[in-house]
């Protein structure tokens, strides 16, 4: 089985390609890459005028199977993420139940190989039943192929048990991800502190809540050499502190979400809850400091944190809804966005959602290099279009985009060299 | 003036001009109330649900009667407790109400922007009788005209108003107001209590009561809520008591014709000194009396009524 990618805009961070050539697959795999490569009798895509990446990575989604399939399953959300031209997505664990126990991860792993037309590594628990208190078996989950662990939407608010799970997870040569959030600060706030908060009359969470579990975080981390990754930093003292920490050689990374990039507090004068997620939309400042974190390379990737929620979670007053929103459809332009913005150029946008995602999971994924496998997503870059949330794949229409002009989508998506998404 | 709004949600989004023209509808309606017969059938024919989420005695009562005197049907519903307790949703909950075609719903909800999620969903009009900790229109605009009423003008004046800021939204409400109508506010509160950013809607912040009311014009004090005593934001009402409630002493550093003003429900002796609450500067019982005829003049104008007929 051949494919053979025509005339395309290859643009391969890890490689240190962009130029016009062409890319050839053979039995899921990329074969070569090159200019004007003579194949013979294969099927040809003409990708002419389009840009031909790795398989998009977004490391930190939630796909709400098993148990909350009334959000999302695996085979609705691989299909948003094949979409989205993502090939490969990171899963986190609390579902229900959640996935701290080997059984959980194979049922995720072989529902996606069965049915799911994106690449599922699942994240595995922190904590037994995220509950903070006694760790889960991480040398066993990462056997049964977790990649990562994390027990995301809450914080291991314990120090001790945070050291001792990065030590843990370090054996075994995973990264432990941080959902960095003191509860004490955050108090029962539903969106960001400060001036919008206070004219809303709607209870505040100040940035420090984020600000003082990353310092623990990072600081742990340094005390046990152990890799630390802090999923979606929001707020300029977070990405100051990753800052910081890199310089001093900290083994830590970290990722923020389009919605950090792009959207502010501000959104939410009016209190539709599609705007009510955790951490919350930030302020201007913040907002700044996350797009100079990509910029200067703070920040390793770019990561949708899709959660998705059902409307009737959503339908109601602002400090009762649901925290979240879908992301793996949006994720594409938004990043494209900051390149028509000149915050990154396009090799750097393309290695925050492929090359630099692959590396902060250690995934084998992210590349065209020949032998690699052929995961490619092409891109119609110019493509104007309106969000309109109810023609979203996703089974939630929770996004926080809906009616908003984006630029750029993926036109068609490889997975192993197979087309899984067509426009 | 024509008036277009269809729901007072807020006062933030009014204009100098409608505030003044429904304080001066206000005027008109306030002597029905001191009739022999204190009814006019302005909105005979109409009915009017009062959809109280919260406890409210002055605010109820005062809406009820309002409808009331101007020949409305008005019917109270208090529900216990948030909906989601109770299983059912605000938006169904409203829509079932709503399918008994009332023309106003006059609603108190714990939560902030409640008010305008139901106008955005429903086709009748919203009057907003307190959303959380966002806004209380009716409350600050019979204020203002209790202002009004003893100062003779708004514009120019200095209005001091202490207590917990973060959790009040009589707070909110008023700054807006009486920043549009041309008066100086000022607040002042713990630090616990005050929330970040509110000099941006317009007013001086204090950390003391003295430096907030010297030389004012009005002093408007707030609720202490007992229940927050002993918890993060005050050690005690004690303490409180000491530092940021009004006793006579203190209340000569405001302007010696200063007015003294609370939203009630008073806590004597801990935000007031019973000396004050009795005193001869406070307005407080004209507050409760003028707040019938501002919500008369509310009721009326939603109703699309431009023109005052007083019979």
């Amino acid at each position: 089985m051949k494919t053979l990618i025509k005339s395309g805009r290859v643009v391969d961070p890890a490689n240190n390609i962009d130029e016009k050539l062409d890319l050839l697959i053979v039995d899921g795999k990329i074969a070569e890459v090159a200019p004007n490569i003579d194949a013979g009798d294969v099927e040809v895509i003409n990708a002419a005028g389009l840009i031909v990446t790795p398989g998009l990575i977004d490391i930190h989604v939630h796909l709400r199977d098993p148990g909350l399939e009334y959000k999302e399953d695996i085979i609705s959300g691989t299909r948003a993420a094949a979409a989205g031209g993502v090939t490969s997505v990171a899963c986190m664990p609390n579902t229900s139940p959640v996935n701290d126990n080997l059984a959980i991860t194979r049922y995720i792993i072989n529902k996606a190989q069965e049915q799911g037309t994106a690449n599922v590594y699942p994240i595995g628990c922190i904590t037994k039943g995220l509950k903070g208190e006694i760790l889960a078996e991480m040398g066993e989950l990462k056997e049964g192929g977790c990649v990562g662990f994390s027990d995301d939407g809450l914080p291991v608010k314990d120090g001790e048990m945070m050291r001792r799970a990065l030590e843990y997870a370090n054996t075994f040569g995973a990264p432990v991800i941080s959902h960095a959030e003191d509860l004490s600060l955050v108090a029962g706030g539903c969106m960001n502190e400060g001036s919008i908060s206070t004219e809303l009359g709607l209870k505040g969470i100040p940035s420090v809540a984020e600000d003082a579990m990353t310092a623990r975080d990072i600081m742990l981390s340094e005390l046990t050499g152990a890799r630390l990754h802090m999923a979606h930093v929001s707020t300029r003292g977070s990405v100051e502190l990753v800052r910081q920490a890199k310089a001093r050689g900290v083994r830590v990374t970290c990722e923020a979400t389009p919605h950090h990039f792009m959207q502010t507090d501000e959104a939410i004068r009016g209190y539709s809850a599609n705007f009510k997620m955790n951490p919350p939309l930030r302020s201007r400042e913040d907002l700044e400091a996350v797009r100079a974190g990509l910029a200067d390379g703070t920040i390793d990737a770019i990561a949708t944190d899709h959660a998705p929620h059902h409307i009737d979670e959503k339908n109601v007053e602002f400090a009762i809804a649901m925290n979240g929103v879908v992301g793996l459809e949006t994720m594409l332009p938004l990043t494209l966005q900051l390149v028509a913005d000149k915050v990154l150029t396009l090799n750097q946008a393309v290695a925050l959602v492929t090359c630099r995602p692959a590396a902060v999971l250690g995934l084998d994924r992210g590349t065209l290099s020949v032998g690699a496998v052929a995961d490619v997503t092409l891109i119609n870059p110019n493509k104007e279009w309106t969000v309109d949330a109810q023609k979203l794949l996703s089974k939630s229409k929770n996004t926080s985009f809906n009616g908003q002009k984006m630029k750029g989508y993926a036109v068609r998506t490889l997975l192993a060299g197979k087309t899984v998404f067509e426009r | 003036m024509d008036f277009k709004q269809k729901h007072i949600l807020g006062i933030e989004n009014l204009t100098a001009e409608e505030l003044t023209f429904i304080l001066d509808s206000a005027e008109s309606f306030k002597e029905i109330s001191t009739r022999n017969i204190k009814k006019v059938p302005t909105l005979r024919g109409k009915t009017i649900i009062n959809l109280f989420f919260e406890a409210s005695t002055r605010t109820r009562t005062s809406f009820e009667i309002a409808g009331k005197r101007l020949s409305a049907d008005t019917v109270n519903i208090s529900a216990s407790g948030s909906s989601v307790v109770k299983g059912e949703t605000l938006e169904d909950t409203a829509k079932n109400i709503e399918a008994m075609h009332p023309d106003i719903i006059v609603m108190r909800h714990n939560a902030s922007g409640a008010c305008q999620y139901l106008a955005e969903r429903l086709d009748c009009s919203i009057i907003n009788a307190g959303d959380g900790m966002h806004e209380h229109p009716s409350q600050a605009l019979l204020d203002a005209f209790t202002i009004r009423q003893h100062k003779g003008k708004i514009a120019g004046l200095t209005v001091a108003i202490v207590g917990d800021i973060t959790h009040s939204r009589v707070v909110r409400s008023n700054i807006y107001c009486l920043n549009k109508l041309g008066a100086r506010v000022r607040i002042a509160g713990p630090g616990t209590m005050l929330p970040p950013g509110i000099d941006k809607l317009g007013c001086e912040v204090f950390n003391n009561l003295e430096d907030a009311i010297r030389d004012a014009d009005v002093v408007m004090m707030l609720r202490i809520q007992r229940e927050r005593q002993g918890a993060t934001l005050i050690p005690s009402v004690r303490e409180y008591s000491r530092f940021f409630g009004l006793n006579e002493a203190k209340l000569k550093l405001a302007k010696p014709d200063a007015i003294v003003m609370h939203p009630g429900p008073i806590n004597r002796g801990v935000e007031m000194a019973s000396s004050v609450v009795d005193g001869p500067q406070n307005v407080i019982l004209d507050q409760v009396e003028n707040g019938v005829a501002v919500r008369m003049a509310l009721l009326y104008l939603v109703s699309g009524g431009d023109s005052l007929q007083n019979d």
